[in-house]
């Protein structure tokens, strides 16, 4: 059964004087869904966010978030959302626990609960040690593990995160990637992911969105779109070096184009372009049948990053 | 209203003021001069003596160029004891109200160019709170510790010059009514209209120095009641100092009624 949509845009724009940053973006996310925002810097992503929270007056077309429309029912909306800002956001001067229970009183966490659940965050986040002292002192790291403590606080339906994992050391965003995938697994929160890092996206987004000049270039999930991208899949051969008479013969019969690669152990290697998935058993067939001796025949399926930079591409012409 | 949240916002900025050094210096020492080293100068005055040559007598004739009523409330004590009245009920009693100007101005300041210019303001514009909530919160943590000062600042001034002026009056003569009215009802309405106009600049400045250098224009009209009591044109009596409360209190109203139109999140957002 379809989860219901709790984000709706529908021709939603923004502009800023003669800037689009946000251009009739039709959106739809269901409950539960993590979500992935790519683009540029000044793709729109963080001005969507804005629009969503009911923080930015759209300029035209309409959104509803939480069946609630942002501009009108901000305050109401901003209690079942959670926001990780581009830049951490804290108060340096003040201690971690002190940025935490000072926003568990601005997003209304009962107060008889405030310290239980400031502790548990910090727990969760490994903060608990440096607790006391201020957030000047933090590394960048810990910055961004305070920041997104503090978006949980209120244990938002929808969790807002403007690259989560910028700034962070290995363990620390393979322990954010943990978390968004339990918030959205486990507990049904929908993540809205801006991020640069398109291998993270890959990864953990269930569907991405990629913008650019405020315009939604397309969306889907990551695999459906880099299977729309295999039209032009690129095979890795790898053969034995006395049979490249054989191999090339073969490779150009099937109307493909090969070009030499690195020699791996005394092999040949040659990338194979312009063929169909489908093609893959013929062509091994054929090679085996011509005599060619293959020790690999590897297909380079296109990634997010790939998809992401044709679109790109697409879009300059 | 949520008070709850109000109150996050007054201790987030009191805290955050608190440990900004550039910010606690001048607030620390204006009101030290002020309520400390000025009238224990002007008490000690007459210390430097009578007679021919002494600064003291160029005071005797400034004293004959005040108004009729300033001459009359002065009638009873001596030229010594008119001295130390006139400066430090009259003179310094406009000077007074620069310290809770700039107290209330400096936290104002600090509130909203500061925490833009510290790149915090984002994560408290995304909260729940709504655009009157956080206004209120921020003209409360600037008013409150300005109201606080002025009040605090009274006392310590009674004090001193009680204390500092003691030799030449011989009993206790300050306060007037006229203070009591210019600390309890003037002050925190000059306060107010200090930080009005300076979280009305700070929502579009660019930093804090940017914002309290714009809100320091609110200070000329304090300086013109100086010069204005000082060269005779006006004369601060009980009527007047009541009269000018009012006065502010509307500009007050006035420009709060504004700027709670004008302050709304997008506004706010659009410019970070």
């Amino acid at each position: 059964m379809d989860k219901r949509a709790v984000i709706e845009t529908t021709n939603l724009s923004k502009q800023f004087g003669q800037v689009t940053a946000v251009d009739r973006l039709n959106l739809t996310i269901r409950q539960g869904e993590i979500f992935g925002f790519l683009g540029h810097n000044g793709a729109g992503k963080t001005t969507t966010i804005r629009l969503l929270n009911g923080v930015l007056e759209p300029s035209g077309g309409a959104a509803c978030v939480l069946g609630l429309t942002p501009l009108v029912d901000g305050p109401t909306l901003r209690r079942r959302t959670g926001v990780l800002t581009e830049t951490p956001s804290l108060d340096e001067r003040l201690t971690g626990r002190e940025n935490l229970a000072i926003y568990a009183d601005l997003y209304g966490v009962p107060a008889p609960q405030t310290a239980a659940r400031v502790a548990e965050l910090l727990a969760t986040f490994d903060l608990s040690d440096r607790a006391e002292e201020k957030v000047g002192g933090y590394s960048k790291g810990m910055k961004q593990r305070l920041a997104l403590a503090r978006a949980l606080l209120h244990a938002p339906e929808i969790l807002f995160l403007d690259e989560p994992t910028a700034g962070l050391d290995p363990v620390a965003t393979r322990q954010v990637h943990r978390l968004i995938t339990r918030l959205s697994r486990e507990q049904g929160r929908t993540i809205f992911i801006c991020t640069h890092n398109l291998a993270e996206a890959q990864a953990l987004c269930d569907r991405v969105g990629v913008m650019d000049n405020g315009r939604l270039l397309t969306i889907g999930a990551p695999a459906e779109l880099t299977r729309q991208m295999q039209k032009a899949l690129r095979l890795e051969l790898e053969a034995a070096e006395n049979d490249r008479e054989v191999v090339l013969d073969q490779i150009s019969r099937l109307g493909l184009t090969a070009e030499a690669a690195e020699n791996g152990q005394g092999h040949g290697r040659w990338l194979i372009s312009g063929a169909q998935y489908d093609a893959i058993p013929d062509l091994l067939a054929d090679l085996v049948r011509a005599g060619a001796r293959v020790y690999r025949l590897n297909p380079q399926e296109p990634t997010l990053a790939d998809v992401y930079f044709a679109l790109h591409e697409e879009e300059k012409r | 209203m949520n008070t709850r949240a109000i109150q996050a916002i007054i201790r987030k900025d009191l805290k955050v003021t608190l440990q900004n050094r550039g910010v606690m210096i001048p607030l620390v020492v204006v009101p030290l001069i002020m309520f400390v080293v000025m009238p224990a100068l002007a008490g000690l005055a007459p210390l430097l003596g009578e007679g021919p040559g002494s600064p003291l007598n160029d005071l005797q004739l400034f004293l004959e160029n005040m108004p009729a009523a300033l001459q009359a409330s002065l009638a009873g004590y001596t030229p010594m004891q008119q001295v130390v009245v006139l400066a430090l009920v009259y003179l310094l009693a406009p000077m007074y109200l620069i310290v809770p100007l700039m107290v209330a101005s400096v936290i104002a300041a600090d509130s909203f160019a500061g925490e833009k210019e510290r790149k915090t303001l984002e994560a408290l514009l995304y909260t729940p709170t709504t655009d009157r909530e956080l206004l209120l919160g921020k003209l409360l943590a600037a008013w409150l510790p300005a109201v606080a000062v002025g009040l605090v600042g009274f006392v310590l001034y009674a004090i001193v010059a009680n204390i500092a002026a003691w030799s030449t009056m011989g009993s206790f003569f300050f306060p007037n009514l006229m203070w009591v009215v210019l600390a309890v009802w003037v002050a925190p309405a000059v306060a107010g209209l200090g930080l009005v106009v300076t979280v009305l600049i700070s929502a579009r400045a660019e930093g804090f120095q940017d914002a309290y250098q714009m809100g320091a224009i609110v200070v000329l009209p304090i300086l013109l009641m100086v010069v204005g009591q000082a060269t005779g044109v006006m004369y601060f009596s009980v009527g007047l100092v009541a009269l000018l409360g009012v006065v502010l209190w509307l500009l007050d109203g006035l420009l709060l009624w504004w700027g709670g139109r004008w302050f709304q999140r997008a506004e706010l957002f659009s410019r970070l």
